[in-house]
């Protein structure tokens, strides 16, 4: 029979703080009086500090809003990754090249007045203020799997419209075979942008791209929102690509401009290293970085450290059926 | 008390060794606190891989501020905290290999040794952790005496460690290399303060052959 003895570190189911004592943390704070010199160093700058750990409340907090939408089924059965997660997890180097910084650097941006222009190749270039990204098109919620390329991976409701829908309405015409995507530039607003330390040193603005056919297929969505409300700022807001079955990085966050272009496009991480990211970035589990082997991801859900969250990553993330045929022709361990 | 000046040299060490235990034990335990409680972010496995891994880099640098600033300021006791010092960055180190097994591979041994023959950075950090295991298994005194002049021989591989730390974390980053750069300054900053000694070390290897 094993007989554990209990070593004097070993956490205990006692030392756990109950859930109320946590989330209450502020108002202990505040009953013994440690506030003030918190909020002060909160309010002298939201550039990261010391108490970054301790700040996902953070006072002013970027203000979402319902949104009206066709719920999805969610045949799959898909566990979605918490909100909480989703929101606090983001690769938004515009806001800090580490996960957390975007959650905490972003919650003062502006997305409201927004304007995002169409234009290049098509016969009815457009611009759409920040009403008509929400209005426009009827939106629905489209449960997708999100594989980012350092191995991770969440399961995200969005809620949005199809991008082949929006480029439709501006008729591309026979010269259009690229999509070019760019976020805002506003190093006064984007911290990441301002400063090289911060920014992870990539090239500003970010830019993005896709063959028009990639483009056009229903899968790729122009995201307004996630879990039934607006998107706050770190996971791209007010307008963003989702393209679920691509690297996360092909995803462009807090898009200003879309431009129908004749030749394939430079887009920032190809730029930055060539034999790491490719231009088509599809989900590969046989064509590894060169750093890490992309076989497997981590799925992040809830659980802590020990939750058992390794699985098999999918060939085009599980979305072959819908895109496979898009790359027929092509071999894609020269087109990675 | 402890501003009397009459402190003798073994107090200093023992309050400076408290002071250490203090310093490298409460931030371990307040991190796998809140990783276990899934209170550490959203993910939880890459925080505590970052931290060890660069708690152990600062730990490494720390230990060889030790006996420049001795040598400075004349306050030889300060050289036996070097091993503590080394044993937790040892610690550290263990850790952060640790966790990228146990929680990042969940114990798929195979990807485990592919990875480390696959990937030049954890290459170079493996080899790097491999060598600092041989430095914390000898570094108890009786091994010491036993080893005799070999000893002094392979505990100066650290300089060597501490090279190949700095650049598996320069190699090990996506784009961000401002603070790599800055450790690897580092780096080479306290290396050239024994720059005699490992250019000595450095034809020696080459004399003997």
């Amino acid at each position: 029979m094993l007989i554990k003895t209990p070593k004097l570190s070993d956490l205990k189911e006692s030392d756990v703080t109950p859930e109320s004592v946590y989330m209450n943390r502020r108002d202990l704070l505040k009953g013994m009086g440690f506030l003030g010199a918190g909020a002060l160093l909160a309010g002298a700058s939201n550039k990261a500090n010391a108490l970054d750990w301790f700040s996902k409340d953070e006072p002013t907090k970027f203000k979402t809003t319902p949104l009206n939408y066709t719920p999805d089924a969610n045949t799959d059965n898909l566990i979605l990754t918490p909100e909480s997660k989703v929101t606090t997890h983001n690769n938004f180097y515009e806001f800090g090249a580490q996960k957390h910084q975007p959650a905490e650097l972003s919650q003062n941006f502006k997305v409201n007045p927004w304007q995002l222009t169409i234009s290049g190749e098509c016969d009815n270039p457009i611009t759409l203020d920040y009403d008509d990204l929400t209005t426009m098109f009827a939106l629905e919620e489209r449960i997708y799997r999100l594989r980012c390329v350092e191995a991770w991976s969440m399961v995200v409701p969005w809620i949005g419209f199809s991008l082949a829908d929006l480029l439709k309405r501006v008729a591309p015409n026979s010269s259009a075979k690229y999509v070019f995507f760019e976020t805002l530039h506003d190093p006064q607003q984007m911290p990441g942008q301002e400063n090289r330390r911060l920014g992870g040193g990539i090239a500003y603005p970010y830019v993005e791209g896709l063959r028009i056919d990639e483009a056009m297929n229903p899968l790729a969505l122009m995201s307004v929102g996630l879990y039934g409300k607006t998107l706050p700022p770190q996971n791209g807001a007010p307008i963003r690509l989702v393209v679920p079955w691509k690297y996360g990085f092909k995803s462009i966050k807090s898009i200003v401009s879309i431009k129908l272009v004749r030749e394939q496009p430079q887009t920032t991480w190809h730029k930055l290293a060539p034999s790491e990211y490719g231009f088509y970035a599809n989900v590969n589990p046989k064509h590894d970085h060169p750093r890490w082997s992309q076989a497997s991801e981590r799925r992040i859900t809830s659980g802590g450290l020990f939750a058992r969250n390794r699985i098999e990553t999918l060939a085009f993330n599980g979305y072959g059926e819908q895109v496979a045929h898009l790359y027929k022709a092509m071999d894609l361990r020269k087109y990675y | 008390m402890l501003m009397n000046k009459k402190l003798t040299s073994s107090n200093k060490v023992f309050i400076l060794k408290i002071v250490i235990h203090l310093a490298a034990l409460l931030p371990l335990i307040n991190l796998y606190y809140l990783a276990f409680n899934d209170l550490l972010g959203a993910d939880p496995v890459e925080r505590v891989i970052h931290f060890t891994g660069i708690g152990a880099f600062n730990l490494l640098l720390i230990t060889l501020t030790v006996s420049p600033i001795a040598k400075k300021f004349k306050q030889g006791y300060l050289l036996q905290v070097r091993r503590l010092l080394g044993l937790y960055a040892f610690s550290y180190a263990f850790m952060h290999v640790l966790n990228f097994l146990a929680f990042d591979l969940q114990f798929a041994w195979s990807l485990f040794l592919s990875e480390i023959v696959k990937r030049p950075y954890i290459t170079i950090g493996m080899v790097a952790f491999v060598l600092v295991t041989a430095l914390a298994v000898t570094s108890h005194n009786s091994l010491r005496r036993k080893l005799g002049k070999s000893w002094q021989k392979l505990h100066n591989l650290n300089y060597l460690i501490v090279l190949l730390v700095a650049i598996h974390f320069y190699w090990s980053v996506k784009s961000e290399l401002i603070s790599p750069l800055f450790y690897l300054l580092m780096t080479l900053t306290l290396l050239a303060f024994r720059f005699k000694k490992i250019k000595a070390l450095f034809l020696s290897l080459f004399n003997q052959q």
